[in-house]
């Protein structure tokens, strides 16, 4: 599987530290190994592209939902600048990209959320995206498959954003009711509004191995004097021994494992049988 | 930047405070003369706190909107089922793990129908507070309050929901037994309903821990009440690391009930007595209460089918974003 055509601009042959255990690892090495280091182990986080590049057969992922723009209905302090800011360093138009792929052949339905985008912050237009994202799973009978990457709910566009959990919920209860399979992967970090909406009621939850996964932010945490934490707290281990995740997967075998997932799941819908060779 | 409610109310306690003495001096007066100079004493004062309460309630900032939601005096969820209900059973248990008493509910006769009452509860004094978690609701909050909804749907009877916490429980244990799966399970629960479903935002309206149980057909938010994605201290503390900054934030979030209505997110703003729902909390009980009827006299010409499509469609329209091609290219050159 190519992978690297949209990934960082290191130059093959140069070298960069991991940002986990500090040891050197060789430009090439690391885009072979899908940017999980070598010695460690420690899944580095992944632009959108990267992230379509390591999961999906190559050249099936088509971007829908392009024109959706956000606005500023708050005109909160410093938002505009900062979602133009994102937008140029990103190319992206949002925290959220939606479409359709194919795995090993199976049509899904998608929405990757990017953290390179403003935390992978949720305001309207990642709540919209994923909204149809799961919606077109539900209403084309294709399983539904959402990469969370994200801070959490986007406070810049207030009580608006508060309600994308609420809106993201209601699709979910669509694609139950539809009989369709909807999986939500965890990468680092998935945190507080998206955790707590339509990340934590998949049919099937995932999780990249080390992933920052909690409710409570840190400083929001610090705000509420938590005391005595666990060591390996608000990570994928510790909510997977706390029965909260299905499923630990290493980056380089997520393919197969939602592969299987969506074939055994959604083996009763009519596209995914089709595929059936 | 105020702290406290108290801040600005100590004239109004000062004065209500006088007016009490005077008046039970005026009640004890035998001499016909002196008591009605000292009536118009009364009356003086009376109207001079009115008129303090007048001007300073229609000019309330969104900071000191924060500071009522929170006041220990409001009334509390409790005290708009004692008024509204005149039969309840209160249901404790979650069935899972824990009795949690920042979320109370049960089923209750309101104004002569059968409901499904559920509602954050918080605590005036420091052992009730401790005792209510500070209406910080854990997972079994969340797990009791589906129960109740659940029922309610076995049970055809309407969904009433109080909201007012500060947000839901953020400690280690509510993290480790998934107090985020509990509030989206708990929306979930709510969008599966086909009765009919009201939910008033009464103190505070604190992010996912408000909107777990305000998947309603019909949101109201009180006048003095506050709805927000994140607490203004938290805000300030993300954005300009410096939670002092609450009151900035508070403006800049749009927290008030007037912008919830102003951009759709709830159907009614629901006027308090002068002064604020605690200076008469059973004028504000009767406000509530008429609302919560009117609706469901509304809800109850719907079918379950359209009850639960209503539902999703209230939310499902919630965003503010453009979308067109022209659009697209125009914001990209």
């Amino acid at each position: 599987m190519p992978f690297g055509k949209a990934s960082s601009g290191v130059a093959p042959g140069a070298f960069l530290p991991c940002s986990n255990c500090r040891k050197t690892i060789f430009a090439a090495e690391f885009e072979a190994n899908l940017r999980v280091c070598p010695y460690c182990g420690h899944h580095h986080r992944l632009t959108w592209q990267q992230r379509v590049d390591v999961v999906f057969d190559e050249g099936s992922f088509v971007e829908l939902d392009t024109d959706l723009r956000s606005g500023d209905p708050l005109h909160f302090p410093d938002y505009a600048e900062k979602h133009a800011q994102a937008m140029q360093r990103t190319k992206m138009r949002d925290s959220v990209v939606s479409g359709r792929a194919t795995l090993m052949g199976m049509p899904v339905s998608t929405a990757i959320s990017d953290f390179h985008f403003m935390g992978g912050s949720m305001g309207s237009v990642a709540g919209e995206k994923i909204t149809r994202a799961i919606e077109r799973g539900a209403h084309e009978g294709i399983p539904a498959i959402v990469f969370c990457a994200s801070g959490g709910a986007r406070m810049q566009e207030g009580l608006l954003s508060l309600m994308q959990m609420a809106k993201t919920t209601a699709a979910v209860e669509a694609c139950r009711s539809a009989g369709v399979p909807y999986i939500a992967v965890f990468t680092d970090p998935t945190m507080a509004g998206v955790l707590a909406s339509y990340a934590s009621i998949a049919d099937v939850i995932v999780s990249e191995p080390r992933a920052l996964i909690g409710f409570a932010g840190a400083r929001v945490s610090k705000q509420a004097q938590v005391s005595k934490v666990p060591d390996d707290f608000q990570t994928a281990e510790f909510l997977l021994s706390h029965g909260m995740l299905d499923k630990i997967i290493e980056r380089k075998n997520l393919r197969t494992n939602l592969a299987s997932l969506c074939r055994l799941l959604g083996g009763h819908l009519a596209a995914v049988e089709a595929t059936r060779g | 930047m105020a702290k406290s409610w108290k801040d600005w109310e100590k004239p109004v306690l000062e004065l209500d405070e006088t007016i009490r003495k005077l008046q039970a001096i005026v009640d004890k007066e035998t001499d016909p003369e002196r008591k009605t100079e000292l009536s118009e004493r009364v009356q003086d004062y009376m109207r001079r706190r009115d008129a303090y309460l007048e001007t300073r309630y229609s000019r309330l900032g969104p900071w000191e909107k924060v500071l009522i939601a929170r006041a220990e005096t409001r009334p509390y969820t409790l005290d708009y089922i004692n008024a509204l209900c005149e039969d309840f059973v209160e249901l404790e248990g979650d069935r899972r793990f824990a009795a949690d008493h920042a979320i109370v509910g049960g089923p209750a006769l309101m104004d002569g129908r059968r409901v499904m009452v559920v509602g954050h509860q918080k605590g005036r004094n420091i052992q009730e507070r401790s005792y209510r978690n500070f209406g910080m609701a854990k997972p079994e909050g969340y797990r009791k309050a589906i129960r109740l909804f659940e029922m309610a749907e076995r049970f055809r009877m309407p969904v009433i929901t109080f909201v007012d916490t500060p947000a839901a429980d953020p400690g280690v244990e509510s993290e480790s037994r998934g107090i985020s799966e509990a509030i989206a399970a708990a929306m979930l629960s709510m969008f599966e309903l086909t009765v009919p479903t009201v939910s008033t935002v009464i103190g505070e309206g604190g992010s996912g821990g408000a909107i777990g149980i305000a998947v309603a057909n019909h949101v109201m938010m009180q006048e003095h009440a506050v709805y927000s994605v994140i607490p203004p201290e938290g805000c300030a503390a993300i954005l300009w690391r410096a939670a002092e900054k609450g009151a900035q934030a508070a403006a800049a979030l749009q927290l008030t009930s007037d912008s919830a209505l102003k951009f759709g997110l709830v159907e009614e703003v629901l006027p308090e007595p002068f002064g604020g729902a605690h200076r008469d909390p059973l004028e504000a009980a009767q406000t509530v209460g008429r609302a919560i009827m009117a609706s469901l006299e509304r809800q109850d010409k719907l079918s379950g089918a359209e009850l639960k499509a209503e539902r999703a469609a209230r939310f499902r329209r919630m965003g503010a974003y453009a979308e067109s091609a022209v659009a697209a290219v125009l914001a990209e050159s």
